[in-house]
């Protein structure tokens, strides 16, 4: 042994001979697990997905990700009730990431710099009918035609938008948002025939040779209840209300306006009526805490001074006033009679008791099942007759635009799979990303930001949008709250945490992987991850 | 200390790195080119604070010196993990004497290279808490009083772990180890003993002074790097948890060491010429228990036989701490 040291008889190594690896009895595996936003999102947006480009700025990309599942992003950042933020986990740290600010922006942004659809990539020759261009519709539409089929949208009304353009009032959705997005859909070669009411499905299919329908012709018939009456009283259904509303012969309501019912629609109505100058109160017959609409909604209207009477129902309706009953909970909830008797003055009664659907064009169609009022679907939104799908508010289901939206999609990837004789399989879903499974340790406070406000007083006179947007320094704020709950966000934890230096960076949007020759399995990674992006699991043995 | 000075707000500079910062605003440890001065295939325990703590810190070091760096180690943990013979884990040049002359051995070599003209090259010595605090103290507090150009850097865990987990002067009062065993009417080791060596440090007027735990790795890094721009005596005291030693389960290491900074027990701070110059303040205080209670440790303290009054009395030491150096934020800012 020459050349070694007095007593030394191994030449000096390294350490990376001892692989370390063989220690471990748990092994870390990334994963990506599921957004509690993107699980809750009707329409199955991939919320985090387009916020995390939307945090580096590239707010087109983060667009281009959104639309992938939603392609009415401007609609939605205004009319969608956000059960995203309901159940966004940095709410339980300060408060949800406005999602729907967000959305707003981009959908904004997008107009105002002109962004398109990608054409579609191939042409499959197919023919696809879409009955209805509303919200659930217009996404069937948009979904077929990026999938090469040539879609024909009949809609019965003189404008596209269904219950958005004829339901919804313009403070809370604005008609030149509306038509921009619509016309963005039929820029791709989606054919729009306005006035066209659908009488006989099976024969517009048979007449024009379309290979598969998408009926979503929502629901535009307002309910009726009994109220005894006198001949002079006005009554009058809240669909028709907002339809005049468009118009350009406003509806002639009077001036004391009783609304009754307690869901969104009531609530629309009343803020309208309110700009209109009338005195509109609305009358529901149990608590506010019971009533169907969005909390937000009946408070900006109680803002805006629209009066409510809780715990009241219509016994009689006569020429300038009604007879309301006072109602009391019982036991279990429900209202009951108490035998008081209150009279208010009425020079009109809405009735916005909920909405049929109209299904005069289903005649004759064979193996169809419709209860109560509603069109049967199975999971792949197929009706009982093949190749005829439906969707939206005509089906049972929440009667919302991003569920309707929602419903356009799935049914398009449905009738995309039924035209080649294939069965659509969702991708399995990703276990749901918890807030136990985040560290919050670090992400820091911070609140989120608040839209502006239209000052009241112009809220209770004009139709202007009462939400404003976000600017692009707060909403790319907004964007960088997102937790980016269950998929790796580049933050770099795992790469530094590990004590064996076993986990390998592979650069800007390659993300990580381990080297296992190495890891010890000592779990650092996985409890540093700040949002849940590895997991743990047993070595076989 | 202007940790927090990019207001960023995902996950503001709490990680490691991050896609959104620019490059120059990430940690060190976030870079492929960082020179894991302690290469993979060493020894130490699953989830070893102390293997990640002089990886920081030498890292650091390497990175503020140019790559010119030699370094002296004392026997323990992380002389015997990482070079086990004839293999070494060092990716820097790194000398090995004995228990207790680590800071004499820094000293001989920072006169050397001053000797052969290579200011360049600067020195670090480092040591755990009983080669440090015990053993070393001798060596340590002459390299002080003599202002030698080193920079010490202590990995404490607060015992001799490698051994078998004995007693130490920096073992907490009231904690189980192999010579202080859970038994008779104040179980576990003594209060009152022990020495703080940071304030030791202090009291030799050197020109810096700093803690850092492995939970903080922004401030280790720009504690060492502060240190590394200085010359003269300087000393880091880094708290690094032991899941052996502790009876803490290996992935909680960073875990153990958040909570023993925002409990208040380990007071993280900085000093110059024997003046404190700032502290980490504490984000989310907790009670001293909820620091204790995943430690085996403690267990005697807590459960059927709890010793209620002497947490109390480990809280109180940590509300000393905290009044000390000022680690809550202010009222009203």
């Amino acid at each position: 042994m020459p050349n070694k040291p007095f007593a030394i008889t191994l030449k000096p190594g390294t350490s990376l001979a001892n692989l370390t690896g063989t220690w471990r009895t748990t092994r870390p595996v990334y994963l990506d697990r599921m957004p509690p936003c993107n699980n809750a999102c009707p329409a199955g947006e991939n919320i985090q997905g387009w916020l995390f480009h939307a945090e580096s700025g590239d707010y087109e990309q983060a667009w281009r990700v959104l639309v992938q599942d939603n392609p009415l992003p401007a609609v939605m950042g205004r009319v969608c009730y956000h059960p995203c933020e309901g159940a966004c986990n940095r709410g339980q740290l300060d408060s949800p990431v406005g999602i729907n600010s967000v959305e707003r922006f981009l959908g904004d942004e997008a107009i105002k710099l002109g962004w398109k659809f990608n054409a579609p990539a191939t042409v499959s020759g197919k023919r696809i009918l879409v009955v209805g261009a509303g919200p659930s519709g217009l996404s069937a539409a948009y979904h077929l035609a990026r999938m090469g089929h040539q879609v024909e949208i009949h809609e019965a009304g003189p404008l596209a938008g269904g219950m958005m353009r004829f339901g919804i009032p313009k403070y809370r959705l604005p008609r030149e948002v509306l038509d921009a997005e619509v016309q963005r859909i039929l820029d791709m070669g989606v054919t729009l025939k306005l006035n066209t009411k659908v009488e006989n499905i099976a024969l517009s299919i048979k007449q024009h040779g379309f290979d598969a329908a998408f009926l979503a012709v929502g629901a535009h018939i307002g309910k009726r209840t009994f109220i005894p009456s006198g001949d002079a009283a006005h009554i009058i259904d809240a669909v028709s209300v907002l339809r005049s509303m468009e118009g350009e012969d406003k509806p002639m309501l009077g001036r004391k306006v009783i609304v009754y019912g307690g869901g969104n629609t009531a609530i629309d109505v009343a803020r309208s009526v309110k700009r209109m100058g009338a005195e509109p109160i609305v009358v529901y017959r149990r608590t506010r805490d019971k009533a169907p609409a969005h909390d937000f909604e009946i408070e900006e209207a109680l803002q805006e001074g629209v009066m409510i009477k809780w715990l009241s129902t219509i016994k009689q309706a006569d020429a300038g006033a009604i007879t309301v009953e006072k109602m009391a909970l019982d036991d279990k909830g429900y209202p009951q009679p108490t035998g008081e008797f209150e009279t208010l003055e009425a020079d009109s009664v809405v009735l916005a008791l909920g909405q049929d659907v109209d299904l005069s064009l289903l005649e004759g169609v064979e193996g169809l099942e419709i209860v109560d009022g509603t069109v049967q679907v199975s999971g792949n939104m197929m009706t009982g007759h093949p190749g005829i799908f439906a969707g939206g508010d005509m089906v049972p289901s929440e009667r919302t635009v991003t569920v309707a939206v929602g419903h356009g999609k799935k049914a398009a990837l449905n009738i995309n799979a039924w035209l080649n004789d294939a069965t659509y399989q969702p991708a399995p879903r990703h276990e749901l990303a918890g807030f136990d499974k985040l560290n919050p340790w670090y992400y820091s406070d911070a609140d989120k930001t608040v839209r502006p406000m239209l000052d009241i007083i112009r809220r209770q006179t004009s139709f202007d949008e009462v939400q404003g947007g976000l600017d692009e320094t707060n909403a790319l704020f907004e964007a960088r709250r997102c937790l980016s709950c269950g998929n790796c966000f580049e933050c770099d934890n795992c790469y530094g945490v590990c004590p064996d230096n076993a986990v390998i960076k592979l650069g800007p949007g390659k993300r990580f992987e381990f080297n296992y020759d190495y890891c010890k399995g000592c779990g650092m990674c996985a409890t540093e991850c700040p949002c849940g992006a590895i997991k743990m699991v047993a070595e076989e043995t | 200390m202007g940790f927090q000075a990019v207001k960023f707000y995902q996950t503001g500079t709490f990680t490691v790195g991050n896609r959104l910062l620019a490059p120059d605003e990430r940690s060190l440890q976030s870079v492929e080119t960082r020179s894991n001065s302690i290469n993979s295939g060493h020894r130490a325990c699953q989830g070893c604070g102390e293997a990640l703590g002089a990886r920081y810190a030498i890292d650091a070091a390497m990175a503020e010196s140019n790559n010119q760096l030699i370094a002296a180690n004392a026997t323990g943990c992380l002389e015997v993990f990482s070079t086990p013979y004839p293999e070494s884990s060092w990716q820097v040049p790194w000398i090995h004497s004995l228990f207790g002359n680590a800071a004499a051995v820094a000293t001989g070599i920072a006169a050397a290279m001053k000797v052969k003209g290579r200011p360049e090259v600067r020195v670090v010595a480092q040591g755990g808490d009983g080669g440090t605090t015990d053993i070393g103290f001798g060596c340590l507090s002459g390299m002080f009083e003599r202002n030698d150009d080193v920079l010490y850097i202590c990995y404490d865990n607060e015992g001799y772990m490698n051994t078998g987990v004995q007693r130490s002067s920096a073992t907490p009062p009231a904690a189980r180890t192999a010579t202080t065993m859970p038994v008779g009417p104040e179980p576990g080791n003594v209060f009152g003993q022990g020495k703080n060596v940071p304030e030791i440090a202090m009291a030799h007027g050197i020109p810096y002074v700093a803690t850092a735990t492995v939970a903080d790795l922004r401030d280790l890094e720009y504690k060492v790097r502060k240190a590394m721009k200085m010359h003269g005596a300087r000393y880091i005291h880094i708290f690094v948890p032991c899941p052996l030693g502790w009876g803490t389960a290996s992935h909680d290491t960073i875990r153990m060491a958040r909570m023993a900074k925002e409990s208040g027990t380990f007071p993280v701070f900085e000093a110059e010429y024997g003046e404190v110059t700032g502290v980490l303040k504490i984000r989310r205080k907790i009670p001293v228990e909820e620091y204790m209670k995943p430690q085996r440790r403690f267990a005697h303290l807590f459960g059927k036989n709890a010793h209620p009054e002497t947490v109390a009395r480990i809280q109180a030491i940590a509300d000393r701490n905290i009044r000390k150096y000022g680690l809550l934020e202010e009222e009203g800012n």
